[in-house]
């Protein structure tokens, strides 16, 4: 299945680039993830639970970042093996434009699977990659936003003035 | 006045008393002592390259017997196709191997490339599943759509056939020139253009294998799920394994359903076997559900365009077709017989039509082998050419069943030479067709209808009058097409010292009802009561030959050799009698149950010659041997051609697009009838998986060649509420003419019939509602495609 989409991301596209290659945003945004290691160079080895209609797996597979072009856009491809559950395999392709509010983020995700979830949950495949590509990139607009005004009230009260932050951008400073 | 015993008699099925009570014995069922357990390690993926299988990690884990890959089956031998068929072009068809584990490449999801056996079902399956883990396939692109299939060289299911294809077959080919001319001609021609969609059997009882092997003697048992002990036998001893048949004892015991899957032999049954051997114990494979779906043998995939020359009144010019196959990942024993003589030669129906051509493209694809399922290759057939008879009239504004009585061959037309290589050697086309629009109370459609709009229901009227041939099959004539099999049988009637029969058949009863019947038979013939009879099949230490059970062919093939070993009997048995009443041989007479010497009251019982045949104090033992019993093997000297008509009327709901079978008469001429209530359950059961097909079951493999229909939440299996109550009739009998019961075959006539019936009905319905844009929806049916065809 293919399925494409857009984000629009308050702040600036080197902001959101960065956050695309760090490991530990990549870790908080893929649902389920339970650990993740390796580098944008090498790829990360990352174990992942989801349950798939009838079928709950632990997926332990590679993601990897790939077509790097700096700044524009890259490939995020991830494959995994989830023993008797089959396998689960996709990738994104991810572009980012300026906008005037800050960043557009584009993707085109596909995804497919294999084995037992093929055959027992093809039924619920589309809507749960879909929903799974709405997780992430929800999680990850999150990451380098910050939280919606009325969940990040206890943050102002104790940064003050301080403009809202998502944590990704705190910890950048 | 019916019968209550003997042939025609509806004698109740005596095997159902233990299947009803659960004392049938299932290859499951048996315990043997030391027995292990395999379990098949079976690809996720359609198509892909076997990098490397890493067994230590399995090997080591807890009750782990042993591991065996398909390095270690590639010296033996492959599981062969049956059937030899050329191309147009006279080169033989692309057999590539078809090996016991995958090796190299795996071909389906569901292909085996590994297998554990363990001491517990469970212990194998963590191994299986750790080797899965330990195992590195790399993915290559699937092949799945058949026209793709063979329109791209460079991606090839068997590296070594470039383009995909199994055979281009023509029939006939020297034909075919005479055909094109014929439609150039023609007033009027109708095209169509259908699927036949992929279906999975689904057996209630999943396949299974028992190998046993002892080291004293050398002997192999194989106890499996079989349609045909012998042929399993043949095929893994002589072809597969090597083994003397002399040393292998194939046992089918009790079989759950078979409808085809179960003729042909898989992997499985030979790794048990191997398996056993290895390790000195039992070992049993016991396929789960999902695996049933992932490697047993599918049905039907055709992509067919009919083409039907006619003039403007109806009458049947010529009939051109061209299929594509699937045949799936690796030929199955029948595969290439189904789509060619199964299907080509049926492709005049029951119509006297000057001219046909069938071409028959056989693809290989990632999916699982396709092959034989109820009615192989005629349901096809007959799809094909009563949906382009129906599409004609309504072409043409002509009256459906009008057409069918133009063109239908008539009685005195027979012994008829068909244009596609078949002689239908009696029939009485019209007798059915008369019956069904009677019983099927054609006259009173129109109020029916009108009591359907009334509820806001469409009703409609399908017809489908249809022709197959079984029996299977002459073994002269399957020689000369390319079988690579003779299709008698035999049977063996052993009577006893104390009077009473065993019949050893080499028919296979996998639900037929065939310890009931045969008995019927061989009583009938001799005057004896049919409790005094017992059918033994399914074992070849026990059975003298047998090519088992399908094709409709039990009780053409196997009872004609019941009938004639009984003639044997009775022969000896006027030899015994002769003796025993002091007269010449000549003069004794055989009737109910006695052999008395003609116009006297000397006689003596059908019980008594049987003592003396054992007792021989009073015998001729200089010139006959002791004992009473005989064998006979019986060649048919043609297929066998049950017909019918078969009236469906369905409501649709033009809101939803659901269809409801309304009602489905169904007049047959299977010859001579021996047990009329099992024949009416056979007819239930076929008809009921032809409404499946058309309503509801479908096989979908996704484009990476992923099954998404491998369970029964995904695959819709008809139930009780989608079939309607049957009228069944087979009254209008016409004997088979060559065979000594006069008898044609029941099995799968209804699964033949019934889906050009079914989607004929629901086209008329659509056309009485207005839809009249609507031509011809592909099956199944389902509300989904009905909306969507309504609604363009």
């Amino acid at each position: 299945m293919q399925l494409s989409d857009h984000r629009d991301i308050k702040a600036d596209p080197m902001t959101v680039w960065a956050a695309i290659l760090n490991p530990e945003v990549l870790k908080e945004c893929v649902p389920g993830c339970e650990s993740m290691s390796g580098s944008v160079a090498d790829g990360f080895e990352a174990v992942v639970v989801q349950k798939v209609g009838p079928v709950k797996a632990t997926f332990t597979g590679v993601v990897k970042l790939s077509d790097i072009i700096e700044g524009k856009s890259l490939r995020i491809s991830g494959e995994g093996k989830g023993g008797p559950a089959g396998f689960a395999k996709g990738g994104a392709d991810v572009t980012l434009e300026p906008t005037e509010t800050g960043t557009r983020l584009s993707y085109v995700v596909e995804a497919n699977v294999g084995g037992k979830i093929a055959q027992l949950g093809s039924r619920i495949i589309d809507g749960f990659a879909k929903k799974m590509a709405d997780d992430f990139f929800t999680r990850f607009q999150d990451a380098v936003e910050g939280p919606d005004e009325e969940e990040s009230v206890a943050d102002e009260a104790t940064e003050a003035d301080a403009p809202k932050k998502g944590w990704f951008k705190r910890l950048l400073g | 006045m019916p019968k209550d015993t003997g042939i025609g008699a509806s004698s109740k099925r005596r095997e159902d008393v233990r299947f009803l009570t659960g004392k049938g014995l299932y290859t499951q069922d048996i315990a043997l002592a030391g027995q292990t357990y395999a379990v098949m390690v079976r690809s996720n993926v359609a198509h892909g390259k076997i990098k490397s299988i890493n067994t230590a990690k399995a090997a080591a884990m807890p009750g782990v017997l042993a591991v065996f890959t398909g390095e270690d089956f590639k010296d033996v031998g492959g599981n062969p196709a049956g059937w030899l068929i050329n191309s147009r072009d006279g080169t033989p068809m692309r057999e590539p191997k078809r090996p016991v584990l995958a090796h190299g490449k795996v071909r389906h999801v569901g292909d085996a490339y590994a297998a554990i056996v363990a001491e517990t079902y469970n212990q194998a399956k963590d191994a299986a599943q750790q080797l899965a883990d330990d195992t590195d396939i790399e993915e290559l692109p699937a092949i799945i759509d058949m026209k793709a299939a063979v329109a791209n060289p460079a991606n090839r299911v068997h590296d070594e056939i470039p383009d995909n294809l199994c055979f281009d077959w023509g029939w006939i080919e020297d034909n075919r020139a005479a055909v094109d001319a014929a439609f150039k001609s023609a007033p009027h021609v109708t095209t169509l253009e259908l699927v036949n969609n992929r279906l999975v059997p689904n057996a209630m009882e999943p396949r299974a294998s028992i190998g046993e092997y002892n080291a004293g003697t050398g002997d192999y048992k194989l106890t499996t799920t079989s349609q045909n002990p012998h042929l399993t036998r043949l095929l893994v001893a002589a072809f597969v394994l090597g083994i003397p048949e002399n040393k292998l004892t194939v046992v089918a015991p009790d079989v759950g359903g078979g409808f085809g899957s179960k003729i042909y032999h898989y992997g499985e049954a030979a790794l048990v076997l191997a398996a056993a051997k290895k390790l000195g114990r039992p070992v049993r494979w016991i396929a789960e559900r999902s695996e049933s779906f992932l490697s047993d043998a599918h049905g039907r995939d055709h992509v067919t365009k009919i083409e039907l020359a006619s003039t403007k009144d109806g009458e049947i010019l010529a009939i051109r077709t061209e299929t594509l196959a699937n045949v799936g990942a690796y030929l199955s024993n029948f595969s290439t017989a189904t789509p060619t003589f199964l299907h080509g030669t049926l492709m005049a129906g029951p119509y006297k039509v000057p001219h046909v051509y069938v071409n028959v493209k056989t693809v290989f694809t990632n999916t699982a082998p396709v092959d034989a399922y109820r009615g192989a290759g005629r349901p096809e057939a007959t799809f094909s050419i009563e949906r382009v008879v129906d599409k004609m009239c309504r072409e043409l504004g002509l009256d459906a069943f009008e057409v069918r009585r133009k063109n239908l061959l008539t009685p005195d037309q027979f012994p008829y030479t068909t244009p596609v290589g078949l002689v239908y050697d009696t029939g009485n086309y019209q007798a059915t067709l008369d019956k069904a629009i009677e019983l099927g109370d054609v006259a009173g459609f129109e109020a029916r209808a009108a009591a359907s709009a009334a509820k806001g229901k469409l009703r409609g009227m399908g017809l489908s009058t249809w022709i197959e041939a079984c029996g299977i099959a002459p073994s002269h004539l399957v020689g000369v097409l390319g079988s690579r099999v003779g299709l008698f049988d035999a049977a063996t009637v052993r009577v006893n010292a104390t009077g009473n029969i065993s019949v050893m058949t080499g028919a296979h009863s996998h639900g037929q009802g065939h310890e009931t019947v045969f008995a019927q038979i061989v009583a009938d013939k001799l005057g004896i009561d049919e409790s005094a009879v017992d059918i033994v099949h399914g074992d070849t230490s026990k059975i003298p030959f047998g090519m088992g059970s399908y094709g409709s062919r039990s009780l053409a093939v196997c009872g004609s050799a019941m009938d004639k070993a009984v003639d044997k009997i009775i022969a000896k048995g006027k030899k015994i009698a002769a003796h025993m009443l002091e007269a010449s041989e000549g003069d004794i007479v055989f009737e109910a149950g006695k052999f008395s010497v003609a116009g006297t009251d000397k006689a003596k019982t059908f019980g008594e010659i049987a003592f003396s045949a054992y007792v021989p104090h009073n015998y001729p033992l200089e010139t006959l041997e002791p004992g009473l019993e005989e064998t006979a093997f019986y060649d048919p000297a043609n297929f066998t051609y049950p017909a019918g008509a078969y009236i469906c009327e369905v409501e649709v709901d033009p809101e939803t697009g659901k269809v409801d079978i309304a009602s489905f008469t169904a007049a047959d001429d299977f010859g001579n009838v021996m047990n009329p209530m099992i024949v009416e359950g056979q007819v239930h059961g076929g008809v009921g998986q032809g409404i499946g097909q058309a309503l509801l079951e479908n096989t979908v493999y996704d484009e990476n060649g992923q099954i998404l229909t491998a369970s029964f939440m995904d695959y819709a299996m008809p139930r009780a509420d989608d079939v309607p109550f049957y009228t069944v009739d087979h009254s209008c009998a016409t004997p088979c003419t060559h065979n000594p019961l006069g008898v044609k075959g029941c099995g799968e006539a209804g699964a033949i019939g019934s889906p050009p019936a079914v989607i004929n009905a629901v086209i008329d319905a659509l056309h009485r509602g207005g839809h009249t844009h609507v031509t011809h929806i592909d099956m199944p049916v389902s509300p989904a495609r009905v909306w969507a065809a309504i609604n363009g």
